[in-house]
């Protein structure tokens, strides 16, 4: 493992809260990763979160400064930083229903002016923390505890959500595959304007008991299943493709 | 209150002005570099001034996708070392209390400006009135202390302003400025100094950022990007920030400091006019435009042998309760003309037996002399 890692991690914060099985301790891992390989300084970035599971990710395990904000306004608080300080590099780490539902305004806004910042969601199709509530995400007819007869509303697409308000660069990748994963994180980091990662992550304690995916391991091997690259999915048949989820780097302006 | 000398940012001399542009000016001598808001009336001026101003003086604008983002784009940029504000009208307002308590408990220096216009909802949007009193002091859930300043004329839209910023440094707290329609529209001559006097944030390194050894402290504040590894969240904290949202004897201590930092030290804000109260016998206590108004009644009043004096409210939170109580024991009947239901009327008998007698006044218009003089003549 990268030794830099070690000097970005805050050793008073651990063990970690997360439940056994939680995809978000392989996001940490990955996020960490990628800017240890870009050899980045921690110094000069700011991570913003909000509220819920993944919004624990940074704060307070980074060694770095960290803003752990109010439900659903990181990316605002984000935004004022960054104007402030433009020399400061920003990444918030939210959940799904923190970015895409209460903070869904933010997100589309900050998109639609390409602020120069990394938005990485982390995407577990429920609202973890409160106990496994429906989400803005969460596939139709699953099954939560505010959905007992299972899920009648459509998910949001936040890829296309993100590349349709104008995000510069945006992807989405599983926790199942960290080292695609990482390499997406780099891109993000190092894209100047707006960037969107969309990690998609297990949480088998609310989510997955509910869902017929009985372990951790079920649902990571359940993710794995259900994505599909977007290179591979070109090929593929709208049948086919049912019940998929594609992921790979959408909107990606290349190397400079 | 340590101040320091500052070179203002407009030419001294005398302007011509209207109150939200002499607000702008008061915070951009203050040394505020930014600004966050939405568009409301009756406080767009502020915002249209500060768009052209502030990059002038090397400041950064921007105006958010609503009110919730404003003051959370506020609150972001004070931490990455900003003097910074945003200003709104009642419905906005309402929307902002959402990070009002995150700003208390996160100690966040920064100035909200409240127009007021008449409530409650969308109400009358270009109408003046003084409906938010309660509704700064108590709006955010949990306790806290809330510091507000009431001004009168345009001068004071730009001197109060300098003093809600220094007030929000010295104090690390979030400050109203709390004025109404009339007196945000108001034109009228307005007088720039050389020098103002400000309140610089204070920087320790190495101290923690949110924590005192005294149980009434201020913490210094770092910036993001200077290596403090910061933790800043809305959740309980200790000293250095880490969440203990389990641990009573850390709540109980943050939250009797939040309050005890400025609560002890309140006569440092607190401020009235005292205004032909020597001899007084009927006493009046008014506040921002309304004060005007009845100071106009007090001196008739006078004309017509009623000893009458006033006692005008610049500060609004923490409550001048000792001038009160004394204005209580001074005179056998006190009156209170305020453009709401008796907010500040009710306030003030948590202080003083004496007699309060409110004189609302909430249909969208300015309280005019002659009806607190005949509010008044009807109850000797």
């Amino acid at each position: 493992m990268n030794p830099k890692i070690y000097e970005m991690i805050n050793d008073r914060a651990f063990p970690t809260p997360f439940c056994p099985g939680c995809g978000h301790g392989i996001l940490m891992g990955a996020v960490l990763r990628a800017f240890g390989e870009l050899e980045w300084d921690l110094k000069s970035t700011l991570f913003v979160s909000g509220i819920g599971c993944a919004a624990w990710i940074p704060s307070p395990h980074f060694k770095a400064d960290t803003l752990h904000t109010l439900h659903g306004r990181a990316i605002a608080y984000a935004t004022g930083a960054k104007l402030f300080n433009p020399r400061l590099k920003i990444m918030v780490i939210s959940g799904d229903g923190d970015l895409s539902s209460i903070g869904g305004n933010h997100l589309i806004h900050a998109a639609r002016r390409n602020m120069d910042m990394t938005v990485v969601c982390a995407n577990n199709s429920i609202y973890g923390m409160t106990g496994g509530q429906v989400a803005s995400t969460t596939p139709l007819g699953s099954m939560t505890t505010t959905t007992p007869k299972g899920n009648l509303e459509r998910p949001f697409d936040l890829c296309k959500l993100a590349e349709a308000a104008g995000a510069t660069f945006v992807a989405r990748q599983p926790v199942a595959t960290p080292i695609p994963l990482t390499r997406t994180l780099k891109k993000a980091i190092t894209h100047k304007g707006f960037s969107f990662v969309e990690a998609l992550s297990p949480c088998p304690t609310q989510y997955g008991r509910r869902n017929a995916f009985r372990t951790a391991f079920d649902m990571i091997q359940g993710l794995k299943n259900t994505c599909v690259s977007a290179e591979k999915a070109k090929g593929m048949s709208v049948e086919e493709l049912a019940g998929k989820v594609v992921v790979g780097e959408f909107v990606d302006p290349g190397p400079k | 209150m340590e101040l320091k000398k500052s070179k203002g940012t407009l030419a001294a001399g005398w302007y011509f002005m209207q109150g939200d542009e002499a607000c702008a000016e008061g915070a951009l001598a203050a040394g505020c570099r930014f600004y966050a808001g939405y568009p409301i009336t009756p406080a767009s001026e502020i915002m249209i001034r500060m768009v052209t101003r502030l990059p002038e003086v090397g400041g950064a604008f921007i105006q958010m996708e609503d009110e919730i983002g404003s003051i959370s784009a506020v609150i972001g940029a004070a931490w990455a070392g900003a003097k910074a504000m945003t200003a709104t009208s009642g419905p906005g307002l309402s929307l902002m209390i959402e990070a009002l308590g995150y700003a208390v408990i996160t100690e966040t220096p920064c100035l909200i400006v409240d127009v007021q216009r008449a409530g409650p909802s969308t109400g009358q949007a270009t109408r003046p009135a003084q409906g938010d009193m309660m509704m700064v002091k108590w709006g955010a859930h949990g306790d806290n202390e809330i510091i507000a300043l009431a001004p009168w004329s345009v001068q004071e839209m730009y001197d109060l302003t300098v003093k809600a910023f220094n007030f929000a440094e010295r104090f690390r707290v979030p400050v109203f400025l709390l004025a109404d329609e009339a007196v945000g529209h108001l034109r009228e001559t307005l007088v720039i100094q050389e020098e103002v006097e400000i309140f610089n944030r204070v920087k320790i390194p190495g101290k923690p950022p949110f924590g005192t050894e005294e149980i009434n402290g201020v913490p210094p504040m770092p910036a993001f990007g200077e290596g403090a590894n910061l933790l800043v969240t809305g959740s309980t904290h200790d000293p250095w920030g880490f969440r203990k949202t389990q641990d009573s004897a850390v709540q109980a201590r943050l939250t009797e400091r939040l309050v005890r930092k400025v609560r002890d030290f309140k006569s440092e804000v607190i401020e009235a006019d005292s205004h032909l109260l020597e001899d007084a016998e009927i006493g009046v206590v008014a506040y921002g435009f309304t004060a005007r108004a009845a100071l106009a009644a007090v001196k008739t009043l006078r004309a017509q042998g009623v000893k009458a004096g006033l006692l005008r409210l610049v500060s609004i939170w923490p409550f001048a309760d000792e001038a009160v109580a004394a204005l209580g024991r001074r005179c056998r009947k006190v009156f209170v003309p305020e453009m709401n239901r008796g907010q500040i009327a009710g306030e003030m008998t948590k202080y003083t037996s004496t007699p309060v007698i409110p004189l609302p006044k909430t249909n969208g218009e300015v309280i005019e002399p002659a009806e607190i003089v005949e509010g008044i003549r009807r109850n000797l």
